[in-house]
């Protein structure tokens, strides 16, 4: 089963876990990452800022998730992504697979991860301390890893 | 029909979306966005980079898409999500 948030709030990644854990014998174990807000400027950063474009986020992470669910024999996949401002240290992103192995865990949940990475209409823009802002730029390593895929497994 | 701006773009052109009828020499999301570039200097600065991004009917798509009057479509640079 797909389950796609996107949201202002926070999410508990113990429950999360614990919902795709739970209940399911016929599954050998689960495979999460979770991203967060990041502060590596000189620019000491206040908060980021994300926006997306409602209704094509949904869509698009619904399209990831069923391309990962064709490709590897995963079980159930949950993804939650949030928006607004998130001040460094918080969390941003949450994927979680569930699977009989490790190997279509593991692989599911970073093809996800890398394909949101670059198909996901969100867009970051750093608010600083002093006032400043900046919008994030794309960077070309997230496109390669996007298109290690293409290939095959 | 419905032109919708992310991003900096938004934030460059000052609008988030534009409701217009779809010019007649416009078939394809890459004709509509030269067409957008020629209404002006800001329009043609902030759509000019050549990294943008399309969506029509919230779907990524190339250039080379075909559009009509009932579409969303959204112009957007790279996504930075994640």
């Amino acid at each position: 089963m797909i389950s796609i948030s996107v949201q202002e709030k926070d999410f508990d990644t113990g429950e999360e876990y614990r919902q795709l854990q739970s209940g399911n014998t016929n599954i050998g174990g689960v495979a999460i990452f979770t991203g967060q807000v990041r502060d590596l400027s000189d620019n000491p950063l206040k908060f980021m800022r994300l926006e997306h474009y409602p209704g094509m986020t949904e869509k698009s992470l619904q399209q990831t998730a069923e391309q990962a669910a064709e490709r590897w024999p995963v079980v159930d996949i949950r993804i939650i992504h949030r928006i607004g401002d998130l001040a460094p240290g918080e969390q941003i992103v949450f994927v979680g697979v569930s699977s009989a192995h490790r190997d279509a865990a593991f692989a599911a949940c970073e093809f996800i991860m890398d394909i949101l990475k670059t198909t996901a209409p969100f867009w970051k823009k750093e608010q600083y301390v002093n006032g400043d802002s900046d919008w994030v730029d794309a960077k070309d390593v997230d496109q390669q890893r996007a298109e290690r895929w293409q290939g095959g497994d | 029909m419905k032109v919708l701006f992310f991003g900096s773009l938004r934030e460059q052109l000052g609008t988030g979306e534009l409701n217009t009828d779809l010019p007649d020499d416009v078939d394809t999301v890459g004709q509509l966005l030269a067409n957008l570039q020629s209404q002006g200097e800001e329009w043609k600065l902030a759509l000019g980079s050549g990294n943008v991004l399309f969506a029509v009917n919230q779907d990524m798509v190339d250039e080379t898409m075909s559009i009509s009057d009932s579409d969303e479509v959204a112009l957007f640079p790279p996504v930075t999500g994640g």
